[in-house]
C-alpha cells in the first residue's frame, strides 16, 4: 500500500498551461457591491429601463438573502463587498466593428488558449463568442448565421438589438429569486452569451462561447440565454480558463435554456477554470445555476467535463415540462490536489411520458473532494415517467473522498426510477497488468479513467472530446496509483 | 399530572408543556437528573424538527405537534388483564417476556425465566448505568426528550461468552384512551464479548386515541458477539411511533436489526450503527407497508469507523391510498476504514396514484480501497413479469400476489430466528391479502 501511495503522491503535480495573464489595459469598477454598482453597469450596457429595474429588484432580493451552507464544500466566506463586479478589456475609440479591428492582444490570448476566432476559425466551422472579463469581444460567423436566421452574439447586443426577445425569455427559467449566487448574477451580471435559432432551423455549425478571466479580484457573471424555437436544433459549447492567482475569485453565471415544442438543445461544457495549486491556495469558485425547460416533445442535453476551479458548485436542470420531453446529464467531473466539486443535477418529471437519463463519473485525486448531488421528481401528473441515473465514483489515492447524495421523490404510480451508484478505486492489480504488457502506469492510469468516462465522452461533439479526454490526461498528471 | 390541565389542543403550545411536566420526573430517582436535565435544556433549545430540517423534510411532525404533550409519568387507570395480551403477535412464542404498558413496566403480565448467571434480563427502573452514553452526540430532538421523560424500558446485559437463554421479547403497549398521552421508552442493550442473543421489540396499541410512543435503544454489541434485533411496530392507524436506535458494534461481531413497520399514522425509525472494530458484519433490513394517511420513515447512518467491515442495508416499501414511504440511507466510510464492503438498497412498490415515495440513499466516502454501492428503485409492478408469469398460464390475480409476496418475503425471509421468521411471514401474507386489494 505505501508504495502505492509514494506514486500517487508523485502523480499530483501537475501544470495548469492557461494560468498565464494578459497584459492589457482594462477598465475596472473599485470592488463593492450596491446599487450604483448595478446602475454603473446597466448604463455602461446602455440598458433600457425594464432590465435596471429587474437588476435593481435581484439586487434587493439578495441583500435579503443568506450564503447557502449546504453544499458538501469547504471555504472561507466570500466577502461580496471585495470584488469588483466589472471589468472590460479598453476599448480605443469607437471599439472594434469587426474581429480585425479587435485589439491584437486579446486575439493573441485566445490564440495561445487555441481558440479559433479568426478567419482561419472557417476551417474549424465552429462559431465563436469570445468573453474577455466582463465584456464579449467579439462573436465570429455572425454572416454565415445570420443567413440562417440564427442569433448568436452577446447579451448585451441581444439587449439593443432584440430587446424584445430577451425580455421575454430572460428570468422565464432562472428567475431572480432562485438562489443566493443567480440572484446575484441578476443584480450584476456582465455579458455572455444569447442565441436565437428561430422555428424549423437546424443551426449550420457548432455554436461556441469561450470565456477567460485575465483581470485580478474581480468576478465574472456571465449569463446566457438559449431560445429553440419549434422543431429547432442548436449544439453549443463552452469553455472556459483563467489565469493562475494566490486569490480565489469567483464566478457566478447562470444559463438559460428554452427549448419549445420539439426544439432540441445540447449543451457541452469543457470547465477548466484555474483550479488553485496543491496546496489549494488561489483558484476559481465556480458557482453555477444551470437550468433549462422542456415543452412538448423537446429534449435538453447537458454534457460536461469539469475539471477546473477549486471549488465547482452547480447542478445543470431539466424542467420537463411538456409531454414526451427527454432530460440528459453526462458529466465527468474530476478533483485533484485540494479541489472541491459538489455537482449533479435536478430532473423534474412534469409532463407525460417524460424521460430522462444521468450519467455522473466522478474522479478524485489526491485532497479532492467530489460530490454527486441530484435531484429525481416525479409529479402527480407525469405518468410512465422514466429515469435511469447512474454515479460512478473513482477513487485514485487514500486522501480523497466521493460521495454522493442523491434524492429520489415519485408521486406517480407509473414512474419507473431507477438510481445506481458504485465506488470503485484503480487496481493495483489493473496498474499491473498494464504495466506487464509494456504500458507505463500514468498511461495505464490515463487508460483506465478515460475508459470509466466513456459513456459521457461518448456525448461530447468529437472536437471535444479530444480536448477533454487530453485534459483528463493533464489534470490527472503525476499521480499515478 | 398536566392530563386535565390541557383542554384545548389547539391553544396550547407544545414546546412549553413539556418543561411544566419535567417537574414530575424527579420521582424516578435523582441520578438521572442530569440526564434528564440536559436533554430538557437540548429539547427547549431544538424544538420539534421542521420540514426545513434536512433530516426531516419528508415527514412532517405537524400532526404530532398539535397536541397537547403529556408525558405518561405514572400508569393510567386499570392495567389490561393477561386475556388482552392474548392474540397479540409472538404471544405463544417461547421467549422471556417484558410488558410496558404506556412505558410503564408491568411484573404481572411480564413472563421471565431464571438466567444463567451473568445475564440480566429486566426493566430498567433501577439500573445506574451509563444510559446516554451510545446515544451522545446525536442531535436528534426525540432524543433529548426522551432523555428527559423516559419513565421505563428493558434492560438485557449479557456478560461475555453467555448466552441468552430464550429470545427476550419487550412488549410496548399503548392504552391511552386519552389524545396525545406519550410514552417515554428507554432500553438499554449490553451485549458482552462473544455473546448470543435474539431480542424481540414489538410495539402494538390496544386504544385507537392518537398517542405518542418515543423509544430510544442504546445497543453495545461487544467484541465478536452476534446479536440479532426483531423490531416489530404495528400500533393504531392514529398513534406516533418515533423511534431511535444506536448500536456501537466492536470487533468481529455480528449484527442484524430487522424493521417491520406496519402500523401508526407516522412511524420514524432512525438508526445509527457505528461499526468501532475491525471484521464486523452488520445488516439493516426493514419492510414497510402503509396506507391511509400513513407515513413510514427510515432514516439511517451506518458508521465505518473501522477496516475490513460489511454492512448491508435492505428496505422495500409497498405503498399505498395516500400514504407516503420515506427513506434515508448513509453509509459514511472513514479514512480508515479500508476494505468496507458497504451495500444499500431501497426498493419501493407504488399501488396507489396517491401514494408518494421519498429516497435519499447516500454514500460518503472518505476512503480508497472500498466497495459501496447502492441502489434504489420507485415503480408500480413490473408488466414483464406479471407477463412472464401470465406466459406459464398464471392469471394476473395470482401473478399479481406471487409478485408482491416476493417482495415482502425477501426481508421477511432475512430473519434468522425460525419462530419469529414465520409467524412474521404469515402476518405480513394475511395483511396483504385483506388488507392490499390484491385482486
Amino acid at each position: 500500500m505505501s508504495a502505492h501511495t509514494d506514486t500517487i503522491d508523485e502523480f499530483v503535480a501537475s501544470d495548469y498551461k492557461y494560468g498565464f495573464v494578459t497584459d492589457i489595459e482594462s477598465e475596472s469598477l473599485e470592488p463593492g457591491l450596491n446599487e450604483d454598482v448595478v446602475r454603473f453597469i446597466s448604463a455602461k450596457k446602455n440598458e433600457p429601463e425594464w432590465l435596471l429595474e429587474w437588476r435593481l429588484k435581484a439586487l434587493r432580493h439578495f441583500e435579503k438573502m443568506e450564503c447557502p451552507t449546504w453544499p458538501h464544500v469547504k471555504y472561507p466566506p466570500v466577502d461580496f463587498q471585495d470584488i469588483s463586479y466589472y471589468s472590460a478589456p479598453m476599448k480605443k475609440g469607437d471599439g472594434p466593428k469587426s474581429l480585425d479591428e479587435v485589439d491584437p492582444k486579446l486575439l493573441e490570448t485566445y490564440e495561445k488558449l487555441g481558440v479559433p476566432l479568426h478567419e482561419r476559425a472557417r476551417l474549424a466551422g465552429v462559431a465563436v463568442d469570445a468573453v474577455f472579463d466582463s465584456e464579449s469581444i467579439g462573436t465570429t460567423f455572425k454572416e454565415d448565421l445570420a443567413k440562417a436566421g440564427v442569433i448568436f452574439c452577446s447579451i448585451s447586443e441581444a439587449v439593443q438589438e432584440h430587446p424584445e426577445l430577451v425580455r421575454k425569455y430572460l428570468g422565464t427559467v432562472v428567475p431572480y429569486t432562485d438562489n443566493f449566487y443567480a440572484t446575484l448574477n441578476s443584480a450584476v451580471f456582465s455579458d455572455g452569451s444569447f442565441v436565437y435559432i428561430p422555428k424549423g432551423t437546424r443551426c449550420p455549425m457548432e455554436l461556441s462561447t469561450y470565456f477567460r478571466i485575465n483581470a485580478a479580484n474581480t468576478g465574472q457573471f456571465e449569463r446566457t440565454l438559449i431560445v429553440a424555437e419549434e422543431s429547432s436544433h442548436v449544439s453549443y459549447l463552452e469553455g472556459c480558463t483563467a489565469p493562475m492567482r494566490d486569490e480565489n475569485q469567483l464566478h457566478a453565471a447562470v444559463v438559460e435554456l428554452v427549448a419549445l415544442d420539439n426544439a432540441e438543445i445540447k449543451y457541452s461544457t469543457v470547465q477548466n477554470w484555474y483550479p488553485g495549486d496543491e496546496e489549494g491556495r488561489g483558484g476559481i469558485y465556480n458557482f453555477v445555476t444551470k437550468r433549462g425547460i422542456c415543452k412538448t416533445n423537446a429534449k435538453i442535453s447537458w454534457t460536461q467535463v469539469e475539471t477546473g476551479s477549486a471549488i465547482t458548485w452547480k447542478y445543470p436542470s431539466v424542467i420537463l415540462q411538456g409531454n414526451d420531453s427527454v432530460g440528459e446529464f453526462y458529466s465527468v467531473a474530476l478533483t485533484n490536489n485540494m479541489q472541491q466539486a459538489d455537482t449533479g443535477t435536478k430532473m423534474v418529471h412534469i409532463g407525460k411520458n417524460t424521460r430522462s437519463t444521468i450519467v455522473s463519473k466522478g474522479i478524485s485525486a489526491g485532497k479532492g473532494q467530489n460530490s454527486y448531488r441530484g435531484l429525481v421528481q416525479v409529479g402527480k401528473k407525469a405518468t410512465n415517467a422514466r429515469n435511469f441515473s447512474q454515479c460512478d465514483s473513482l477513487l485514485i489515492g487514500d486522501k480523497c473522498g466521493a460521495h454522493t447524495f442523491p434524492y429520489i421523490e415519485a408521486k406517480n404510480p407509473s414512474a419507473s426510477i431507477e438510481h445506481e451508484a458504485t465506488t470503485s478505486k484503480i487496481g493495483e492489480d489493473q496498474i499491473f497488468y498494464c504495466n506487464q504488457r509494456g504500458l507505463e502506469p500514468q498511461d495505464a492510469v490515463n487508460m483506465i479513467v478515460n475508459g470509466f468516462c466513456k459513456e459521457v465522452f461518448r456525448e461530447l461533439p468529437m472536437e471535444f472530446a479530444v480536448e477533454a479526454q487530453k485534459l483528463l490526461d493533464v489534470s490527472l498528471e503525476g499521480s499515478v496509483g | 399530572m398536566s392530563q386535565a390541565a390541557a383542554t384545548d389542543p389547539a391553544t396550547t403550545d407544545p414546546a412549553t408543556t413539556p418543561v411544566e411536566a419535567f417537574a414530575a420526573m424527579e420521582q424516578n430517582g435523582a441520578a438521572r437528573m442530569p440526564l434528564r436535565k440536559a436533554g430538557l435544556a437540548r429539547f427547549s433549545e431544538s424544538g420539534y424538527p421542521s420540514l426545513n430540517d434536512e433530516d426531516w423534510r419528508f415527514t412532517n411532525l405537524r400532526p404530532l405537534t398539535e397536541f397537547p404533550f403529556r408525558p405518561v409519568a405514572a400508569p393510567l387507570g386499570q392495567a389490561p388483564g393477561p386475556e388482552q395480551l392474548d392474540g397479540l403477535t409472538f404471544d405463544r412464542l417461547d421467549a422471556d417476556r417484558l410488558v410496558f404498558i404506556d412505558g410503564h413496566f408491568n411484573a404481572g403480565l411480564s413472563q421471565i425465566a431464571d438466567q444463567p448467571s451473568g445475564v440480566t434480563v429486566s426493566n430498567l427502573a433501577r439500573y445506574e448505568g451509563e444510559l446516554g452514553s451510545v446515544s451522545a452526540g446525536d442531535d436528534n430532538p426525540f432524543v433529548a426528550l426522551n432523555d428527559a421523560f423516559f419513565t421505563d424500558g428493558s434492560l438485557i446485559q449479557i456478560a461475555d461468552g453467555q448466552r441468552l437463554a430464550k429470545p427476550a421479547h419487550l412488549l410496548f403497549v399503548t392504552t391511552a384512551s386519552e389524545e396525545g398521552e406519550a410514552a417515554h421508552v428507554r432500553n438499554w442493550i449490553d451485549a458482552g464479548a462473544n455473546s448470543h442473543g435474539t431480542i424481540i421489540e414489538s410495539h402494538l396499541s390496544l386504544g385507537q386515541a392518537a398517542t405518542v410512543t418515543n423509544v430510544v435503544t442504546e445497543t453495545r454489541v461487544g467484541d465478536g458477539a452476534n446479536v440479532e434485533h426483531i423490531k416489530f411496530q404495528d400500533q393504531s392507524a392514529r398513534a406516533f411511533h418515533l423511534a431511535s436506535l444506536h448500536s456501537e458494534l466492536g470487533r468481529n461481531a455480528r449484527y442484524a436489526f430487522h424493521s417491520i413497520a406496519l402500523g401508526s399514522r407516522l412511524s420514524r425509525n432512525n438508526l445509527r450503527m457505528r461499526l468501532a472494530g475491525p471484521g464486523i458484519e452488520c445488516v439493516l433490513n426493514g419492510l414497510y407497508m402503509t396506507r391511509g394517511q400513513q407515513l413510514a420513515d427510515h432514516h439511517m447512518i451506518v458508521d465505518h469507523a473501522a477496516p475490513h467491515c460489511d454492512s448491508h442495508e435492505y428496505f422495500n416499501g409497498i405503498l399505498d391510498d395516500h400514504s407516503r414511504g420515506v427513506f434515508h440511507g448513509r453509509i459514511l466510510v472513514q479514512p480508515d476504514a479500508q476494505k468496507t464492503d458497504a451495500k444499500q438498497t431501497n426498493k419501493n412498490l407504488l399501488l396507489s396514484d396517491d401514494a408518494t415515495a421519498n429516497t435519499k440513499p447516500q454514500l460518503e466516502i472518505y476512503a480508497d480501497d472500498v466497495k459501496c454501492t447502492h441502489g434504489a428503485t420507485i415503480g408500480e409492478m413490473d408488466d414483464d413479469a406479471i407477463f412472464y408469469l401470465r406466459a406459464r398460464g398464471i392469471d394476473t390475480c395470482t401473478a399479481r400476489r406471487m409478485l408482491m409476496h416476493g417482495f415482502a418475503g425477501e426481508i421477511v425471509e432475512r430473519i434468522r430466528h425460525d419462530a419469529v421468521r414465520e409467524e412474521l411471514d404469515a402476518l405480513v401474507w394475511d395483511r396483504l391479502e385483506t388488507e392490499h386489494q390484491l385482486g
